[in-house]
Parts: C-alpha cells; structure tokens; sequence
C-alpha cells in the first residue's frame, strides 16, 4: 500500500495519525478521552485514521442507554467527527464477528476492514496513540 | 518501514499480547516490558506461541523487568532478545513507529 | 532522533511512569533529544507537588523534576485531563506546565518517534 509520506505544504507537516481503541467505553475513561484528543487533532490537519478493534467496537455500538449509570453518553459525538473532517473510521471485522456483532450495530459511518488489512493500515501509520 | 510494537502486560491477564501479534507485520519488533515479560520464559505456556511468531517478527523482552519479577534472562526462550532500556531506545529508533498495545 | 512520550498512567499504581521515565533517561543518556513528556488520562497524577512516598523507594514525581531540571525536558500536563481530577495550576509540584491536548498533537507531528506507557 506504499510508503508513508510526510509532505511539507503551506509550512506544515502532515502525517499519518492513528488511535486505535481497544477498549469498551465507560468500563475505563479511554473511549471518552480518547475522543476529545481526536476532535482537538482536527485542528492540525494531519491525515486522522481512527481505528476500532476488540472490544473497541464496542464504543460505537447502537443504542447506548446510560441513565442507570448516571455516566454522560458521549456517542453521538462519534457522529460529529465527520464535521470536523475526520471521516476515516475503521473497524474490524473479526473484532465484531467474535462478539456477535455487524456493520448494522453501529452508529456512525466506518469502513469495515479485515484483520489483515487493519494490520496492514497500522503499518502506514506514522503516529500510533494507544490508551 | 517497521514498526516497534510495544505490550506490557501478561498474556496469562490480558489479551494485548495475542492481539499485537495478531496484527504485527513481518518484519516488525515486539518488546515485552513490564509485567508481558512473564511471557518470554521458555517455560511458560506461551513458548510454543511466541516462537510460532518469532518466524516473522523479532521479540525482545526488557531485562530489567525480568529481574524484578525474579526471573532468569537465561530461562528465556530461544530467539527471543533480552534488552535493557538502551535497547528500547535503539528499538524506538531503528523502527519507524511505536505502538504500545495497551 | 526527537522523541514525544505520552504518560497515561499516575504514580505508582501502574509501572507506566516509571518506565517512561527510565525510557527518557536512556535516551538522554544516549545523545537523544527528548521533544515533550505528555501527561494524560490518570498521567497527570504525577505532576502533583503533594506526592510524599516513603523515602525507601524511588520518588516518581521527583524523578520527572530532576529530568526536567538537569535536561530541561518539557512536562506538561493536560488542562481538561487535570480539571477532571483535581490537577490544577496550584496542585502542580515544580518543572511541570499545564497546557491543552494540541501540545500533543504537535509532539506527535514534530517529534521523529511517539512513545506511549500505559495500562
């Protein structure tokens, strides 16, 4: 899929950010924190890929109700991520398939991609943050 | 263009491990730091598993890690490098990215 | 090489800072400059100046001081981060700034390699 690029225009940088969650939301504050570093990446016009895997997917599964908990829902901000141009979502496949889950469960628009092909897109990457 | 994988904990507690291997690429490194590096003995049930992955990727385990939980680096299994934090930072460097599998 | 490290973890409930310390050290000691020490999630627990351990062990938000002090290594906390747990400008010990998300970013964009210790 060829080689990374860093190209200078108009005086900046731009590389290939990725954040991977791995984890399912509200059990730790990643999902959530995770989030917001994403919505302030916007800002720098860096080439954003935003990854799904595990229980990852979790964090844009459907119908979150979380009244009972008293915890903020902050799902529907996945939805916003497109007006800040951040449109690359990716999810894996084998991650749903393993937890019963489809592309029909989620709430926002992703790419869904096999493990291989996330393995392959991970290498692209320049940045890689983790939570 | 390789990528330094870095995993921190135990196979035996998490699956970060099983994961990273599941999507590092031929080619790449894996460092097994903090409490993952139970996972490097030759003893353990994880051996015949890292030594499966170590046909496509390097793996390393920080040494000073394995002597805190009391473990030997010369019970390490075959093929897998003990290095100590100048290590790690020659790994970081020589690769192009790091992702920790956290 | 310029490297950004990301702390996400605090003080000795995880090995994280240690090993993000000891990581920094390394590659000062070895010619390398490091750009940012990030501090996020729980990682801002460490820029506390009320952190008193006992004086048998190693002292984590020391460590990053004297790194801060002998290599002028930049630590800096997460505003948001740090108000949702109680981290604030006047909670914080000395060698650390308090400072927005974007100066993560920007380690990620102008360091050549982003090193991240976590759970």
């Amino acid at each position: 899929m060829g080689d990374k690029m860093e190209e200078e225009y108009e005086g900046g940088v731009v590389k290939k950010f990725m954040f991977v969650n791995r984890k399912a939301p509200y059990g730790t504050v990643y999902a959530l924190e995770v989030l917001e570093m994403v919505l302030i990446s916007a800002a720098f016009d860096q080439d954003v890929h935003v990854a799904f895997l595990d229980d990852g997917v979790y964090q844009i599964k459907k119908g979150q109700d979380t009244k009972d908990l008293g915890h903020k829902n902050f799902s529907p901000t996945y939805r916003a991520l497109e007006g800040y141009d951040i449109e690359k979502l990716f999810v894996e496949r084998e991650s749903l398939e393993e937890r019963g889950l489809s592309e029909a469960d989620l709430l926002v628009d992703v790419e869904v991609v096999s493990r291989a092909d996330m393995a392959k897109l991970m290498g692209e990457m320049d940045v890689v943050m983790t939570a | 263009m390789s990528t330094l994988h870095t995993v921190n904990k135990s196979p035996f507690e998490r699956a970060n491990l099983q994961s990273c291997l599941g999507h590092a690429q031929k080619g790449d490194s894996v460092l097994l730091l903090e409490d993952a590096v139970v996972a490097a003995m030759a003893a353990t049930a994880m051996a015949p598993k890292l030594a499966d992955a170590a046909q496509s990727v390097k793996i390393f385990v920080l040494g000073p890690d394995l002597k805190a939980r009391g473990l030997d680096p010369a019970g390490v299994a075959d093929g897998i490098g003990v290095v100590d934090y100048d290590g790690f930072v020659d790994l970081a460097a020589e690769n192009s990215t790091v992702h920790a599998w956290l | 090489m310029k490297f950004g490290i990301l702390v996400n973890e605090g003080p000795y409930n995880h090995q994280a800072s240690d090993s993000a310390y000891r990581f920094a050290k390394a590659a000062i000691d070895k010619g390398h400059q490091i750009f940012r020490v990030f501090f996020y999630y729980d990682g801002v627990l460490n820029a506390t100046k009320h952190s008193d351990p006992p004086s048998d062990d190693r002292n984590v938000v020391k460590n990053w001081q004297k790194l801060a002090e002998d290599h002028k290594v930049d630590l800096v906390v997460c505003v948001a981060a740090g108000m949702r747990r109680g981290i604030v400008e006047d909670s914080l010990a000395p060698g650390f700034r308090i400072s927005g998300l974007g100066q993560l970013i920007e380690a990620g964009i102008q360091a050549d390699r982003m090193v991240t210790f976590g759970d």
